[in-house]
């Protein structure tokens, strides 16, 4: 009885030592050889696994980094300026600061601007809505509703507002990590600059179509009446297919455009309320 | 003994009310809005402009690229526009507006009733004459016939498959026209034959069509000995290409092929009809036979409707829109498409217009998957749609290849099957798409 113990203690231990002699073998004739730093650059990455900078997640972003040796192409929406500026003090080289950006909702369409015109009973997605047809609506370009963008928002930044049938960003929320773009079929949000106490003009439509068209499907579509590039003084809006676009880059958020707009489609974000006759204030940089 | 398909299929209602209303001519309509894509590949490109003055039967648009078809004016008249306009689907398609003066035809055309047997053109001359008619597929996908005719190098057709099951509940336009226009079917049937150098020919019907399978057979046993009228058991979706060739030769079309692979061609029968049409009358895809039909509809009609007809013209030449129909769909009710614009006008594959009340068309509520496997046993082409709907709705393209999405035929099977309401279709037609444009993205061997 004892000998059968002693003896299968004795042999499980020489079995395995044996084996852990080989694993330590093994494991150091196929060591992968990695850069250390990797791991601290990835300790400074907010952690979120976004995919926003355009890399598989916050490791191999960190191993992008590492390697490269400009980071001006590299950019974490998540963590921003602050942690670039980490992660370059660390690597010991340069990176220039880049506006904070946020998602932006291009399409004004609500239930009264955009009166439904038939209904869709399907699967609700927009993806699988805009294979099968134009939309509910007059406009073929506008919002379908169907909330793509909320499933695809890992941060709670973007809700679909039920009175209105249209996604609504949240500005604190909003990382600019460009998954309700990817995520929306009719490319309606854009990632543009945050602007200057988050003050921000933009054109919230981009109906293709002729005028006349675009107005009868929804009231506050750009109809590219040409009026707003007429009167901004820094060209930064340009028309092209009969609608506007408003540079974000250029654009000294002067406001003319927004009171000039007869159909009200330029929309102007966090300004103060307009004290009536008055001479406008312009903000300037 | 009738024959069937081996896999999957279900029975739905057939519902064929309209079975007995016979073809009438659909009026004149005073403007005809003609698309230019209403064949499967590249548009048409005009050849007309503002203010040319066309006759019916005339060419107005030319076949651009190997995969497409000319048009031609349904209509006599003065050509009024060339521009964008949004088709059932919404979508801007580019269309030739034509107003309407009188009903003048191109002289070369032959619209009297003689039935003309002989058959004097050569293979080559017979194809020719579908490209240049614009004949495309009547059973639905609108396939520009003629490149279906003459098969690839190095594949040999040996069988031309004719069907005529008209599978879809409802449809009953392919049975009116074989049952008062047997003859020129059977002659269309005999130039394909003659086009495709093959001397067996099949045409399948279902048999809840006694009568147009007892007419068929008796001409064919009559004068064209070579076509043999197969009798088929009802079941959907028989009339799909693959399950057709499966019934009728018992012979299955591997994945992602074509019916050519294993040596058959597969057409409708309105199809055999347009040829008849279009080789021996010199008449080209103006119009097609249009089953206008619903539970909520006081009668029933069958119409040979000009293309380019809106659908409100239409409603209004039946008395307007039912009360009770709240859904518009061209074509049946497993694989049309709802209207969702009425200002849009009809196209070659037209086939049906069908009415549906509130309660007919309700989608139940969705509920979790049981896998009771109902969806995996209606499948036709032996897939695993639960399966599917997962992979899809977690976006797993990688899987959903593996798992042969690419193969679905969109029949509706696991749809109308599923007891717990979940829209499988929807997800794996979407899918579908998406796999087969990475599949065409990726650099040929």
């Amino acid at each position: 009885m004892t000998t059968t113990i002693i003896f299968t203690i004795v042999s499980l231990s020489v079995l395995g030592l044996l084996l852990a002699v080989i694993l330590y073998a093994v494991a150091q004739k196929f060591k992968v050889e990695e850069d250390p730093r990797i791991d601290d650059v990835e300790a400074i990455m907010p952690g979120a696994n976004c995919g926003g900078c355009g890399f598989a997640g916050c490791r191999a972003f960190a191993e992008g980094c590492v390697k490269t040796s400009d980071l001006s192409t590299m950019f974490c929406p998540v963590g921003g300026n602050e942690t670039m500026k980490k992660v370059a003090s660390y690597l010991g080289v340069e990176v220039p600061e880049k506006q904070p950006q946020v998602a932006v909702v291009r399409c004004a369409g609500t239930c009264d601007n955009r009166p439904k015109l038939n209904h869709y009973d399907g699967y609700s997605s927009c993806a699988v809505m805009a294979s099968l047809y134009a939309g509910d609506t007059g406009c073929k370009y506008g919002c379908l509703g169907q909330g793509d963008c909320e499933l695809s928002c890992m941060f709670d930044a973007i809700k679909m507002d039920p009175k209105t049938g249209l996604p609504e960003v949240d500005e604190e929320k909003c990382t600019a990590c460009g998954a309700c773009v990817k995520a929306c079929p009719k490319m309606i949000i854009e990632l543009r600059n945050k602007g200057i106490k988050s003050r921000r003009i933009f054109v919230s439509c981009i109906n293709k179509d002729k005028g006349g068209v675009a107005k009868k499907a929804c009231a506050v579509a750009c109809i590219g009446c040409t009026k707003c590039q007429k009167v901004c003084p820094f060209d930064a809006i340009t028309i092209s297919n009969n609608l506007a676009y408003i540079d974000y880059n250029k654009c000294k958020l002067c406001r003319k455009c927004v009171t000039e707009c007869p159909t009200g489609a330029i929309w102007e974000v966090n300004f103060p309320v307009r004290v009536p006759k008055k001479e406008e204030e312009v903000v300037n940089e | 003994m009738s024959k069937t398909f081996s896999l999957g299929g279900i029975h739905p209602n057939d519902n064929k009310i309209s079975a007995n209303a016979a073809i009438e001519e659909f009026p004149l309509v005073d403007t005809a809005f003609v698309a230019l894509n209403q064949h499967l590949g590249a548009p048409a490109e005009p050849v007309v402009a503002k203010g040319d003055k066309v006759l019916a039967g005339q060419l107005i648009a030319k076949a651009s690229g190997f995969i497409s078809a000319n048009i031609h004016s349904p209509v006599s008249g003065t050509v009024s526009a060339v521009e964008f306009l949004p088709d059932m689907a919404g979508n801007a398609v580019q269309h030739v507006v034509i107003s309407v003066e009188g009903d003048e035809w191109l002289p070369s055309i032959d619209r009297s009733p003689v039935i003309v047997k002989d058959i004097k053109l050569s293979s080559e001359e017979i194809i020719a004459k579908i490209a240049e008619m614009g004949i495309v597929g009547l059973g639905g996908a609108a396939f520009p016939t003629h490149i279906k005719l003459s098969p690839p190098p190095g594949k040999k057709a040996e069988f031309l498959i004719v069907n005529g099951a008209e599978c879809e509940p409802y449809l009953t336009s392919d049975y009116r026209i074989m049952i008062e226009m047997p003859e020129q079917i059977l002659i269309g049937v005999k130039l394909m034959m003659k086009a495709l150098k093959v001397d067996k020919a099949y045409v399948g019907i279902e048999e809840n069509k006694p009568v147009a399978i007892k007419k068929m057979k008796e001409i064919a046993a009559a004068s064209y000995p070579e076509i043999k009228i197969v009798s088929l058991k009802k079941r959907y979706p028989q009339g799909g290409e693959k399950q057709l060739i499966d019934a009728i030769i018992k012979r299955r079309v591997p994945s992602m092929g074509l019916p050519i692979d294993v040596g058959a061609v597969v057409q409708n029968v309105g199809t055999a009809l347009a040829v008849y049409e279009a080789v021996q009358k010199n008449k080209p895809l103006v119009d097609g036979i249009v089953t206008v039909t619903g539970s909520c509809m006081k009668e029933q009609r069958n119409f040979r409707l000009r293309v380019g007809t809106t659908f409100d013209k239409i409603m209004f030449a039946i008395g307007g829109f039912p009360k009770d129909a709240v859904k518009l769909i061209s074509g049946g009710p497993m694989m049309g498409k709802a209207v969702s614009r009425t200002e849009a006008s009809s196209t070659k594959s037209t086939s049906a217009l069908l009415l549906l009340t509130e309660e007919e068309t309700k989608r139940g509520e969705e509920s979790n998957c049981i896998r009771c496997a109902k969806c995996v046993d209606a499948c036709p082409m032996g897939l695993e749609p639960y399966l599917l709907n997962r992979l899809s709705r977690q976006g797993k393209t990688a899987e959903l290849e593996e798992n042969m999405v690419q193969d679905c035929i969109e029949c509706g099977c696991c749809l109308y099957s599923c007891p717990a309401n979940i829209p499988l279709l929807d997800t794996i037609r979407y899918s579908k798409a998406q796999v087969i444009r990475i599949m065409r993205s990726r650099p040929k061997k």
